[in-house]
């Protein structure tokens, strides 16, 4: 069988760093175990698609990648994340981290704040203090989440007061202010309605030019738009990853993958 | 038969349905007539002796006449300075309760303390705050020594109006900010403190209200009988219009029968006055609501 790691080489020049590398991870919160055996590489300027039914362990995965189980004394887990090609383990600062990491939630989070703090929040904490700075982020990131025309009279306004598809492009207009190098987003287009789905979906693959982006989904069709590779995540182990366009039409290595794609379950 | 006829059923239903709500509003009406039964005969008793110089003079004639000022100002002094003690000490005890504690036996013994410390009885604070503040920290008995008694007293009210407005502040914003590499306190300072700050100050005020009537906690702590003067710094004794309204009620002959009701008036007046702004603060702010 030919591992996940040899097919990365043969792709991928062998001087192309990864921007993720996960060896041999599993997570468990207290002694449940939800994920394991995972192992997979996220290249540079890739959108890397997860699919998977409900408890599969896919949120979870996201919550290791940028260490937010450091707020959770709950979670724990063993194997190694790199970021970069350093393990998040031997990092000092795990806020820098996290500040190079955007991560969109199911459900989008409008914080109490204006909309124009929202999006100036996180240069903020950075240390940007100029106004003009400041003006420029909140409309090139409004922008580039396709929400700018829609409130650049009201930016003042509450930002957790917007409809739930406005806030979800505020979430990643927030995100997207961080300059991240690495854009999770995790089932964003729960809460969010088809057209605007189809905007964000355009966003997202203009994004992909600036930076690697992990999209965890539960619409099928949606990885198959957007994900060069994607995983295949089923009851907290990793099924499979395959060209995106492999697994659509086919090409399978296992029975489940086939199974869930086409929908005889999940 | 048609099909939103009553039924039997519906009418018994409907009955017992009109039988309790009245029960209960008859309950609830039951509760307010000591209020106002109190409130009336304050007024009807105390009113006539209230005035500007019953409130900006000072006691004569061995407290049977004259007004109550230095007990006025007395008070005023005892909540302040508490409130400068418990309110800076309580609001972070709160905030790390709320936003650092582990979840372990150490953090759960803590809240227990706090929950057991409000069922302290007032009396008992009264006698804590003579062995530990006037005699040994030797402030002696004076406003500091019976501030710090109504402090201690009052802490478990600001703790857990506190705890409570921080933890009414959605876990989502937290988890928000710190996947955008907010430290702890980052996210405590801009998103979660600015959206508790309502309740915080709601708790304050509640816990004013409460000091102000206090009377066990201050009487052998720093409230005196009576003061020809005015305190002039934390370490003098002062008077304090709940003691004052029981030396006028039981402890002087020949005080007029409408003094200790104007007294008592006027420290429920306060009291009152405290909680309504309390009460409009609540409401203006639920008004703008933020999520």
């Amino acid at each position: 069988m030919v591992t996940t790691a040899d097919r990365m080489v043969t792709e991928h020049p062998a001087e192309v760093l990864p921007k993720l590398e996960v060896t041999d991870l599993s997570i468990s919160y207290g002694n449940t175990n939800v994920l394991s055996g995972i192992n997979l590489k996220v290249m540079p300027n890739e959108i890397f698609g997860i699919i998977g039914p409900a408890n599969a362990g896919k949120t979870s995965f996201l919550k290791v990648l940028n260490r937010m189980d450091t707020f959770d004394s709950n979670m724990s887990f063993e194997g190694d994340v790199s970021f970069n090609g350093l393990n998040t383990r031997k990092l000092r600062n795990l806020y820098a981290l996290r500040s190079r990491i955007g991560v969109v939630f199911p459900l989008p989070v409008g914080l109490p704040l204006t909309i124009y703090e929202n999006v100036a929040l996180s240069p903020r904490l950075m240390g940007t203090k100029s106004k003009v700075e400041l003006d420029i982020i909140v409309e090139r990131c409004l922008m580039r989440a396709a929400l700018w025309d829609e409130v650049k009279d009201r930016l003042n306004s509450l930002g957790s007061l917007l409809s739930g598809g406005q806030q979800q492009r505020l979430t990643i207009a927030r995100a997207l202010s961080q300059d991240p190098e690495l854009l999770m987003l995790d089932e964003f287009s729960i809460a969010v309605d088809p057209v605007t789905t189809m905007r964000i979906e355009d966003v997202l693959k203009e994004l992909k030019k600036e930076m690697t982006i992990i999209l965890v989904t539960n619409l099928v069709q949606q990885a198959r738009r957007l994900a060069d590779r994607t995983a295949f995540f089923l009851a907290g182990e990793c099924v499979e990853i395959e060209n995106t366009e492999d697994l659509f039409t086919g090409n399978t290595q296992d029975e489940r993958t086939l199974g869930y794609i086409e929908g005889r379950f999940g | 038969m048609e099909m939103f006829s009553e039924s039997i059923l519906n009418r018994k239903n409907k009955r017992t349905q009109t039988l309790f709500r009245t029960l209960f509003m008859l309950m609830t009406l039951l509760l307010i007539l000591p209020v106002l039964i109190i409130l009336g005969t304050l007024i009807y008793k105390g009113g006539s002796i209230i005035s500007v110089d019953f409130l900006f003079t000072d006691p004569i004639k061995g407290m049977t006449a004259g007004g109550i000022f230095p007990a006025l100002f007395g008070t005023v002094w005892l909540v302040a300075v508490a409130l400068m003690v418990s309110v800076p000490l309580g609001v972070a005890a709160a905030i790390y309760l709320s936003e650092y504690a582990p979840n372990n036996w150490f953090t759960r013994a803590i809240n227990l303390a706090i929950i057991n410390l409000a069922g302290v009885p007032s009396i008992v604070h009264a006698l804590f705050g003579v062995g530990a503040f006037v005699i040994f920290f030797g402030f002696g008995t004076s406003i500091l020594s019976a501030s710090l008694t109504l402090a201690i007293m009052t802490l478990p009210v600001v703790i857990v109006a506190t705890k409570e407005s921080l933890q009414a502040v959605p876990e989502a914003f937290r988890e928000a900010c710190w996947n955008m590499g907010a430290t702890r306190w980052q996210t405590i300072r801009r998103v979660v403190l600015p959206n508790a700050v309502s309740g915080i100050l709601t708790g304050v005020i509640l816990e004013v209200s409460r000091t102000t009537g206090e009377t066990a906690p201050i009487m052998f702590t720093g409230a005196a009988f009576f003061l020809p003067f005015l305190p002039q710094s934390v370490f003098d004794q002062t008077m304090a219009m709940s003691l004052h309204l029981f030396v006028v009620s039981t402890q002087v002959p020949g005080v007029p029968n409408a003094l200790p009701y104007g007294v008592a008036l006027v420290l429920i007046a306060m009291v009152l006055l405290m909680n309504s702004i309390s009460i409009a603060f609540r409401m203006h702010l639920r008004g703008k609501k933020k999520w």
